[in-house]
């Protein structure tokens, strides 16, 4: 492989040519192919953060169901915090095995277009959320009354567009929090300020679906909002990437 | 910048005292009476807020891109002087509303993305404080998230129906109410500068006494 000041200096001139592009996909692939390797032979990171995930939907399910009714509305806020919340706890463990070793230095060394590093972590920490996801969703369905089934590519849209927003800024703040101390307080610290405006329209999204007489009007314009938010978060997140990373 | 200071804060004094005058003289509003006074104090704080925000993502991204050090300690004193005339619109907004809408507190998009944007800048400054060795280019990037919030938070009201009163009042008031708005803005944006230089300054003689310490090691 060619060192990084030689990637440095045609960089523009690489990156505008077809193979740059599939250079770029294809390291990409690799970070989290490799990501998904080291989940699959482990499982440590999908069984924690999906046992979380059930027992914040229980301990919701104590708060908010009384005499066998739930809340109005509470359905689709308590999928939403779950998400979140086990959504942090994976960053978390994402990145502490990069940390451990020393590992994410190493993939920062690797002379590789460093945007390509930072999809790549995403899309591994997109992968894993989205089986948190396709478990938790139904358990809330069942527990909470919920009429998923009802416009499932509405739900399905809505779920991946705020999972897309909560991990772009939760992967660039989760990467650069290894160098940090008290990482672990600090992310959720960082996280839920910045990504509130995605939470929210996922839960006023999803609570338009679930409602008695679904509003997709309003469903829709939560979805818009979402994808306005992806696009920002993604692009702020893949232009603060590089220098961010760099000691 | 210290040549500028004196005049400036000459300045900012003569319309802190003066802002009194002028919005005791300003017109009753006709359905809120005194209560809409506060307006004249609420406004400007947040003019003077999102000019802090400014400074301090701008300062955040410069740093952050070119590594200047003077960027990053004028974005960690933006940070702070944020958070304090965040705290003075959070404090006013609520005493008002209390009179105008009954409640002290409204979930609506205005009001909400207000204290989201401030919640960022007290981030920012959590950061700084327990992230320890590093945290700085972190904390530029939450400085530069959270300017960027800036907008969403400003139109708002235009693009939700809220019940926070929309953007259009200001260039839409009568003049005898439109001038104290204005001068009480410009003091406040004065106290702003003023408060920017004093801290900067004490962040660079805290940034030499560090070089001196290290220089005294060598």
């Amino acid at each position: 492989m060619a060192s990084e000041s030689v990637v440095a200096s045609g960089d523009r001139a690489i990156r505008s040519t077809p193979a740059a592009r599939s250079s770029f996909l294809a390291t990409a692939w690799l970070i989290t192919r490799k990501d998904l390797v080291i989940e699959f032979r482990s499982r440590e990171v999908v069984y924690t953060t999906l046992f979380f995930a059930v027992s914040c939907v229980l301990v919701f399910a104590f708060s908010f169901v009384r005499e066998g009714v739930a809340a109005e509305d509470a359905a689709a806020g308590i999928l939403w915090i779950a998400i979140a919340f086990s959504g942090t706890l994976a960053l978390g463990r994402a990145f502490e095995r990069e940390r451990q070793n020393d590992t994410l230095r190493a993939l920062m060394l690797t002379p590789v277009d460093r945007p390509a590093v930072y999809i790549g972590k995403l899309a591994g920490v997109l992968a894993l959320l989205a089986v948190v996801e396709a478990i938790v969703t139904p358990l809330v369905a069942l527990m909470f009354t919920a009429p998923v089934l009802a416009h499932p590519f509405m739900l399905a849209a809505l779920l991946a567009t705020g999972t897309i927003g909560f991990a772009t800024v939760g992967t660039l703040f989760a990467a650069m929090l290894v160098r940090a101390r008290s990482r672990d307080v600090l992310l959720p610290i960082l996280l839920y300020p910045i990504t509130i405006p995605v939470i929210i329209a996922g839960v006023r999204g999803t609570a338009a679906l679930f409602q008695a007489d679904v509003d997709l009007p309003m469903a829709r314009m939560w979805l818009s909002m979402l994808v306005v938010f992806d696009v920002i978060f993604l692009t702020l997140a893949l232009w603060t990437f590089e220098p961010a990373m760099s000691e | 910048m210290r040549k500028l200071f004196t005049p400036l804060l000459l300045l900012t004094a003569i319309g802190f005292v003066f802002a009194p005058l002028l919005i005791y003289r300003a017109p009753y509003e006709s359905s809120m009476g005194l209560v809409q006074k506060i307006f004249y104090f609420h406004v400007p704080s947040w003019i003077a807020m999102f000019s802090a925000a400014t400074v301090c993502g701008v300062a955040s991204a410069v740093f952050l891109f070119k590594g200047s050090k003077r960027a990053d300690r004028l974005a960690v004193s933006a940070a702070e002087i944020t958070l304090i005339f965040g705290l003075i619109g959070l404090i006013t907004g609520p005493l008002w509303a209390r009179k105008a809408w009954g409640v002290w507190w409204e979930w609506d998009a205005k009001l909400t993305s207000a204290l989201v944007m401030w919640l960022i800048f007290a981030a920012y400054l959590l950061l700084r404080k327990y992230g320890g060795a590093g945290s700085e280019k972190l904390s530029a990037v939450v400085g530069f998230f959270g300017m960027a919030n800036w907008p969403f938070v400003y139109w708002s009201v235009n693009i939700w129906r809220t019940v926070h009163p929309k953007t259009t009042v200001v260039p839409t008031l009568p003049p005898p109410m439109l001038a104290p708005l204005l001068f009480s803005a410009a003091a406040f944006v004065g106290l702003f500068v003023l408060m920017l230089a004093t801290r900067v300054r004490l962040e660079e003689r805290r940034a030499e006494l560090d070089e001196l310490y290290l220089a005294l090691e060598d």
